[in-house]
């Protein structure tokens, strides 16, 4: 049986997609919500937590063992039955790095469908930074019965195939640092070893880092602030076509989030494959430098 | 004594070995738990101290030698409360090596993060990490000697 659970106003194009802390602080014993803390650093649940928050981990439970891809329907099913979670369950994600990892965790549950899924503004720290209850008891779980769904990547997702198709074509949004997109390096700040073999961007990707979407307390600027940044000055303009990459995908699952619904752009992709696939990759065009740079004949 | 500073890594390699995969993190919390605070000295001195940049997050490493030919390594390793991951492995090192002497912590085989059977609860980046850390104590003793 479903019990709705209130969605918070806000100016986003999306409000129930997002929450603040206070509302979490409300509604996280709500029997129709499971909070679920995706972080980079998988030890850090343990350390303390939201109480009643599930772990999910981003490497081990959302990627295949053997491919380089999304676990399938069976095991996703099996993961989210296995956190409490059924089809019409309200899951709020919040976790660390200003929700990289959550959003991740979020956009692939919405390649799955799950309709009402959320995001905690501000994540993990902002939580810590206002003093709130933080625990390292794990809560127990009563397992739900969810559905084998199928995937469907043709939205919300793009692959390498389509993003070469794309270029000249669709606006393409970079989000990594201003030193990744020029080529300067070919990583990110104190993550050396995951370099690729050629550093730039793909060829007319506007530079967006992620981060300028953020406040300095991880919680979203405001509609207004991110229109002028992604709209006017990332030359997006109303086109309701958009592709967003970064390195491995989870910072541009951040600015997917963005796009898709705070800014309600209709058609946003996330390209997970990202600077870690196409730097790599035989047969593919790059732009070295501070400019988008021109679509290859 | 060589035999002997391996036999502190080796019981702890042991310890993650024997546990069912699953426990494995647990246990590498409890390293992260109980990594000592660096000395008084030390407070508000990190830039003093080696920046480990292949991590994560920032790490520092300072080690301290006794004045003998084959000196005594004490190990400081700070790193803060949100990278839980990079503290265990700091406190498996800490606890593995520190206190040994030079040449048995140069004698300490590379893939030493490897074998703590957690390459599959974690990222090959964490493990990576991991072994950037030990490689910079290694160069530091080097450095020390030469």
């Amino acid at each position: 049986m479903t019990t709705s659970v209130p969605v918070e106003p806000s100016d986003y194009a999306h409000p129930e997609k997002l929450v603040s802390t206070k509302w979490v602080a409300e509604y996280k014993d709500h029997p129709n919500v499971v909070l679920l803390e995706s972080n980079e650093d998988t030890l850090l649940y343990s350390t303390g937590h939201i109480p009643g928050a599930v772990k999910i981990d981003w490497h081990t439970e959302l990627n295949d063992p053997v491919t380089r891809d999304f676990i399938g329907p069976e095991a996703f099913a099996k993961m989210a039955s296995s956190k409490g979670i059924g089809r019409d369950t309200t899951v709020v994600f919040y976790g660390d790095k200003s929700n990289w990892w959550a959003a991740y965790a979020l956009w692939v549950f919405t390649l799955y469908g799950h309709e009402d899924v959320r995001l905690m503004n501000g994540g993990r720290d902002k939580w810590i930074a206002e003093g709130r209850e933080i625990t390292r008891d794990v809560p127990e779980i009563k397992t739900c019965d969810y559905p084998v769904v199928q995937r469907d990547d043709t939205t919300e997702r793009a692959n390498k195939a389509q993003v070469l198709e794309s270029i000249g074509k669709l606006p393409l949004i970079d989000v990594r640092s201003n030193s990744e997109y020029t080529g300067e390096t070919t990583h990110m700040a104190g993550y050396p070893q995951e370099g690729t073999l050629r550093g730039g961007h793909i060829p007319t990707a506007e530079s967006v880092p992620w981060a300028t979407a953020a406040n300095e307390d991880g919680t979203f600027k405001s509609r207004e602030e991110l229109t002028k940044l992604y709209t006017e000055e990332a030359n997006l303009g109303q086109s309701d076509q958009v592709i967003a990459y970064c390195r491995i995908g989870e910072r541009s699952a951040h600015t997917w989030f963005v796009l898709r619904y705070l800014l309600g752009y209709e058609s946003v992709r996330n390209y997970d494959g990202s600077w870690t696939e196409w730097g790599n990759s035989v047969g593919v065009p790059i732009v070295v430098g501070e400019e988008p740079g021109e679509a290859p004949n | 004594m060589p035999a002997q500073t391996l036999q502190v890594l080796d019981e702890i390699i042991t310890d993650f070995q024997d546990l069912p995969e699953a426990d494995r993190l647990e246990l590498l919390l409890e390293f992260s738990d109980n990594l000592p605070e660096p000395p008084e000295r030390y407070a508000g001195h990190e830039d003093e101290m080696e920046q480990v940049t292949e991590c994560q997050t920032p790490l520092f490493l300072a080690l301290e030698y006794s004045e003998d030919e084959d000196p005594i390594v004490t190990l400081i390793i700070s790193a803060p409360p949100e990278a839980p991951t990079t503290r265990g492995f700091a406190g498996v090192l800490v606890e593995g090596l520190s206190g040994q002497r030079a040449s048995a912590i140069l004698a300490v085989p590379d893939d030493i993060p490897n074998k703590l059977g957690l390459t599959n609860a974690l990222t090959p980046l964490r493990l990576r990490g991991m072994s950037a850390l030990l490689g910079r104590i290694k160069r530091n003793i080097t450095t020390h000697l030469s």
